[in-house]
């Protein structure tokens, strides 16, 4: 009989979780801590018709449009960082067809996964009123049944699947995050089925030790994969710091061969290496110590 | 004359807007640095909260951020919460000034970092909202920093991302945006405010050196002025200097990882 506590497998194994035509949450934020080796499994497995929806994204919106894997972006902003700006294969793709794309405010979009967390369907804010984002989403006015105030109403959003990079788990999903837990919480809470990387996957009995650090629990995950360097060339807090060189890199290529760009990105580092960690070995050890030497410095003792 | 960039002159004079005390909620580049500029010098009790979670965090000079969620962003913060929590305590009232850039603004203050051109068939995609238009909704002064250039400044946003006084300030309490108002746009040409009755951009003082005549000449509409247009002060060296230490680093520094207990 199997341990109905165990949840570990591999990283193809977990990509089965997701199917065609599922809506997704990646967790992290922009180029922090991103699930960025499950997010490479699911374009090698080659998912389609997709929704990838995250607060702010990075240059996997890209990617996964020019793929073929997602037909639709939620977000609240798109942008590699203030260095990079906005990825240019998105902004293509988004200006010859704008609905490709749905744009929320930040909060309004969080508010979206908290209801969603919350099993309620919906949830007011005094963000977006008097905005032109309003009218482009299906955010509605309304007004407050005790004070008459007028507020915006967000629909709950439910993803089908929430994939969520921390830096431990044990081997049932009790996952921690170390520095900041982002909407990570709210999105797994609120996703039908919950996909957890980790750094490394620790003993029930160093969770227990440290309760306090459990951000989310093991009842809402369907799949703990342990993934060291999960997150990279994203950072992953206290671990290893962005990999800035890697973005230089992948901006000029893209900034010069448009999709071509991004289809040799992905030759080169996901079907190329054929696994995450063959893509870690292409990387190198030496770098990828330079960064972990980088985030120690950032860390407060 | 000194010899500040532009960009060093609205950073100096964004960051002299900060009182000491009070809550900052800062987007990334410029108005971040200003925060930490006026966080070193004349407001050391400013907190600055950025929107990855960070709460009161310092910068180390030579690695400020380049987006406000990663850990540059989180270096010796006093709290790490969630993104939600974060824009929460604004919503609530608790930031005092929100300060934020712009791609385009129109004569209201409102703030399109969206389309440029029709949103059903833009020219171009800008990156969107992020936190601005939670910022501008809920932080209780908003300050808006950018460039002086006539591209920027429009008679009217292609589209509102994020919505300054609308039409005037009846537009706006009657859209329902009742908790704080705009309060000022600092750019490396003048100091701009809002005339309380229109909600209409006014000119209250110049960069040193720069004319009337300059600004109106790079504003894509007239420009309401005040009775008595102030000179702002030239950045001091203290000002200049520590600005650029923050940008560059300082290579005669204690080691980084030392930094982090002996910061000021």
């Amino acid at each position: 009989m199997t341990d109905a506590t165990d949840k570990r497998m591999s990283l193809a194994e977990a990509s089965a979780l997701v199917r065609d035509g599922d809506t997704l949450v990646a967790g992290g934020c922009c180029y922090s801590r991103t699930p960025w080796a499950m997010l490479l499994e699911l374009l090698r497995a080659e998912r389609r018709d997709l929704t990838l929806a995250r607060n702010l994204m990075c240059y996997e919106s890209e990617l996964f449009l020019a793929s073929g894997a997602a037909t639709k972006l939620v977000a609240s902003w798109v942008g590699i960082g203030l260095k990079w700006g906005i990825p240019k294969v998105f902004r293509e793709y988004v200006e010859r067809d704008p609905a490709i794309y749905e744009e929320w405010s930040h909060l309004s979009f969080g508010l979206r996964l908290l209801a969603g967390s919350m099993g309620m369907p919906f949830l007011p804010t005094a963000s977006m009123l008097g905005s032109d984002l309003l009218e482009r989403t299906p955010a509605v006015e309304m007004r407050c049944p005790f004070t008459d105030q007028k507020l915006v109403a967000v629909p709950a959003l439910v993803p089908d699947v929430a994939l969520i990079h921390v830096q431990r788990a044990d081997p049932a999903g009790n996952a921690q995050i170390d520095g900041p837990v982002y909407m990570d919480v709210e999105f797994a809470r609120a996703a039908e089925t919950v996909i957890v990387t980790a750094e490394e996957i620790v003993s029930p009995d160093e969770i227990v030790r440290t309760a306090d650090r459990t951000a989310i629990p093991g009842f809402v995950v369907d799949a703990v994969v342990e993934v060291p360097f999960g997150s990279y060339p994203h950072e992953c807090h206290g671990r290893y710091e962005a990999d800035f060189d890697h973005f230089d890199a992948y901006a000029e290529l893209v900034e010069r061969d448009g999709v071509e760009g991004v289809q040799a990105y992905l030759r080169e580092n996901v079907d190329g290496p054929g696994s995450f960690a063959g893509f870690l070995d292409k990387v190198g050890a030496t770098r990828l110590l330079e960064q972990t030497r980088r985030a120690r410095e950032l860390v407060a003792a | 004359m000194s010899d500040a960039t532009p960009v060093e002159l609205m950073t100096i004079a964004g960051s002299r807007l900060l009182r000491d005390g009070r809550v900052v909620f800062a987007g990334v580049g410029a108005p971040l640095e200003a925060s930490v500029l006026a966080k070193r010098l004349h407001a050391p009790g400013l907190t600055i909260v950025l929107e990855g979670g960070s709460i009161g965090p310092r910068m180390l000079p030579g690695r400020l951020p380049v987006s406000t969620n990663e850990m540059r962003a989180a270096h010796h913060a006093s709290m790490l919460t969630s993104i939600n929590d974060l824009f929460l305590y604004g919503q609530r009232g608790h930031y005092d000034y929100g300060f934020i850039g712009a791609g385009q603004l129109d004569q209201y203050g409102n703030v399109n970092t969206s389309f440029i051109g029709d949103p059903d068939r833009p020219k171009v995609r800008l990156p969107g909202s992020g936190g601005a238009n939670d910022i501008v909704s809920s932080c209780r002064e908003v300050m808006i920093m950018t460039r002086h250039e006539p591209r920027r400044f429009v008679e009217r946003v292609d589209f509102i991302t994020s919505p300054g006084y609308l039409t005037g300030p009846e537009a706006r309490r009657s859209a329902g945006l009742v908790r704080n108002r705009p309060v000022a746009v600092v750019t490396d040409l003048a100091l701009l405010g809002f005339d309380e009755e229109t909600g209409r951009l006014r000119l209250d003082a110049l960069q040193p050196g720069v004319t009337q005549q300059q600004v109106q000449a790079n504003t894509g509409f007239e420009l309401l002025v005040s009775d008595a247009i102030d000179e702002l002060a030239p950045p001091t060296q203290q000002e200049l200097q520590e600005l650029r230490r923050l940008r560059d680093g300082d290579p005669t520094d204690v080691p980084e990882t030392r930094k982090v207990t002996s910061a000021p």
